[in-house]
């Protein structure tokens, strides 16, 4: 596969874009170092969301994030959305395209979720495939991150971590780490995150994803955390993340805030705490 | 029950899931189910705040969680969903009597659509000194449209982004729709300058503009909103 | 009936003059923006995001609509638009049950 990439996400901090602190951005980016969009949402034919990408990616490394190709789905992969992840890749060269283990899409319809797939030999291989096609047409490597699930399935026979480092040898695809999403679905199976950690394929790793989650319960009472991405990181994670950089190096780091978006200050002030670990372990 | 199928569908989870604990993990499916319709949900309330804001929470989830159900999104660009939420409203019996509420939905979409479109260049006045004008074509923007409507659906609108409470409303309007920067500008029209808009797309100027009393004021607004890309000569 | 050419010339050219005499700022209408607070994007509508929520939606098998709108604050003269319409825009309360599962 040919690699047409020019140039490589910093192994610095990022946060996700949110149009609203578009003018804070360019006026005083401060620990920011590089963005990430979610590549659906600039898939208009034009307008003022391409516009601001147009110059945003001038000042910064981008990084585009896939929520929709459903690559974890039992569905062949839907050719026009495909072809626009290639327009929208081909124009902007981003630094880094990245997608998800999950579908989203089934029969025609789009739930607009990232919903859990049964890990066995027969999933790893469609899943394979998906990827080899989304490899080939965008011609270059994919980041699959790792999903925050709810329930396990009876189906599963597989180890995520063993699904994941499987991918990443019948695909030549990177991983990105969702460090938010590790503790969520361990804790929402009461499994312990370091021991999934230790199970990781890091050196695969081409991104870390920092995040908040909600906390619920179950009907047994059991924790039930949900990827809501509406708060800060929480200190079990931060923890968690100091321990993985510490053993695989510095790494582009993001962080995610999707719901209840905070003002530009607070949320440069995470990345900020992710450029600390990221400079404890430089020095 | 399929996933596909459960996630829609109120109080059902497929078969084989499993949690930590020993109780069906129901609660556990509910997450994504909650997922699916509360972004779809969320979605149309981004999509059509003034909808909202005439019908209030309670009725507009209820009317985009019923739409959910049966016309899900079928592609993943949720910028694009709710093309068909205006005839699903004409056809919801509870907001009969609300009968303006589907050219509202109209107009947002269009609204929405012009924000998305394709950035052009308008043509140089210098295009127009032509003597074939009468026989030539405009061709305009892809942000441009025009929503007419039996209702006062422009005073409806605009008293619903100002939070004003509007004087009496009275009549049909139109309403132009038009994108001469970044930000969509919607402004009522006469129906016959609609008319006029509307079949500029397949005939000749001054055949577009049979109808017209008078068809300056309305090129003048073309032109102010940055509309007419290209002046093409029937030869 | 169509126009003539010389008509046409003529509306061009008051259409061109009373553009050149127009204050663009004064004119130019700003958007009347309807997208969540601070953004700046007026008519944006809905984009993706890989977050979850766990804030409850619609799940339950039945619910009630109350109308509580400002269609109901809407008075529409009933004169210049259809015939025996005094005051629109009042919605039914609906009580729905779903299918049972």
């Amino acid at each position: 596969m040919l690699d047409m990439t020019r140039g490589h996400l910093p192994k610095a901090a990022g946060v996700g874009f949110k149009p609203q602190h578009y003018t804070d951005i360019l006026a005083d980016p401060g620990a920011v170092n590089w963005l990430e969009i979610h590549a659906e949402n600039y898939m208009g034919d034009g307008g003022r969301p391409l516009a601001q990408l147009r110059a945003l990616s001038e000042r910064f490394p981008i990084s585009v994030h896939g929520v929709g190709l459903s690559i974890g789905g039992a569905d062949p992969l839907d050719q026009d959305h495909l072809a626009r992840l290639k327009h929208l890749v081909g124009w902007l060269n981003p630094a880094s395209f990245s997608e998800h283990l999950a579908w989203s899409s089934h029969g025609g319809t789009y739930f607009n979720d990232l919903l859990p797939l049964p890990y066995t030999a027969e999933t790893l291989a469609r899943v394979a495939d998906h990827i080899d096609e989304v490899q080939e047409v965008l011609g270059r490597r994919l980041l699959l991150e790792n999903p925050s699930v709810y329930v396990g399935f009876d189906e599963t026979d597989m180890e995520e971590t063993d699904f994941l480092t499987e991918l990443v040898r019948r695909t030549g695809c990177g991983l990105l780490l969702d460090i938010n999403n590790v503790f969520v679905s361990c804790t929402n199976q009461a499994r312990d995150p370091r021991e999934y950690l230790s199970r990781f394929p890091l050196t695969a790793v081409g991104e870390v994803h920092l995040g908040g989650h909600d906390e619920d319960e179950d009907l047994d009472g059991m924790p039930l955390l949900i990827d809501a991405h509406g708060s800060e990181v929480v200190d079990p994670v931060w923890t968690l993340y100091t321990e993985t950089i510490a053993r695989m190096g510095p790494k582009p780091t993001l962080i995610e805030w999707d719901t209840n978006v905070p003002d530009w200050d607070m949320l440069e002030a995470e990345a900020f705490r992710a450029a600390r670990v990221l400079a404890g372990v430089r020095a | 029950m399929t996933w596909a199928e459960s996630l829609l569908a109120p109080a059902r989870m497929p078969k084989g899931l499993k949690g930590p604990g020993a109780t069906p993990p129901t609660r556990r499916f509910d997450v994504y189910r909650n997922n699916v319709m509360s972004s779809l949900v969320n979605a149309l309330r981004d999509g059509f705040p003034v909808i909202h804001r005439l019908v209030g929470e309670a009725f507009f989830a209820g009317l985009a969680t019923e739409y959910v159900r049966e016309h899900p999104p079928t592609s993943p660009c949720v910028v694009r969903y709710g093309d068909s939420f205006s005839d699903f409203i004409a056809g919801f019996p509870p907001a009969a009597s609300v009968p303006y509420l589907a050219d509202m939905a109209r107009l947002e979409y269009a609204l929405r659509q012009a924000y998305h479109a394709a950035d052009v260049m308008p043509v140089e006045a210098s295009e127009f000194e032509r003597p074939d004008l009468a026989e030539a074509k405009l061709h305009l923007a892809p942000a441009v449209s025009v929503v007419r409507s039996s209702w006062p659906i422009y005073d409806i609108w605009r008293a619903n982004l100002d939070r004003s409470k509007p004087a009496r409303l009275a009549g049909a309007q139109s309403v132009l729709i038009t994108r001469p920067d970044w930000d969509p500008v919607a402004e009522p029209v006469s129906a016959e300058e609609a008319g006029f808009v509307t079949r500029l797309a397949t005939e000749p100027l001054a055949i577009a503009a049979r109808n017209l009393p008078d068809l300056a004021p309305i090129l003048t607004r073309l032109m102010l909103r940055k509309s007419i890309t290209a002046v093409e000569a029937l030869s | 009936m169509k126009l003539t050419n010389t008509a046409v010339a003529g509306a061009m050219a008051t259409a061109l003059m009373s553009l050149a005499g127009t204050a663009h700022a004064q004119e130019m209408e700003k958007c009347y923006g309807v997208a969540k607070a601070g953004e700046n994007g007026c008519q944006a509508g809905p984009g993706t995001t890989c977050a979850g929520t766990s804030s409850v939606d619609y799940q339950g098998n039945a619910w009630t609509l109350v109308p509580a709108g400002t269609c109901e604050e809407m008075t529409i003269d009933a004169s210049m638009t259809m015939d025996d319409m005094e005051r629109m825009g009042s919605l039914e309360p609906l009580d729905r049950d779903l299918p049972k599962s």
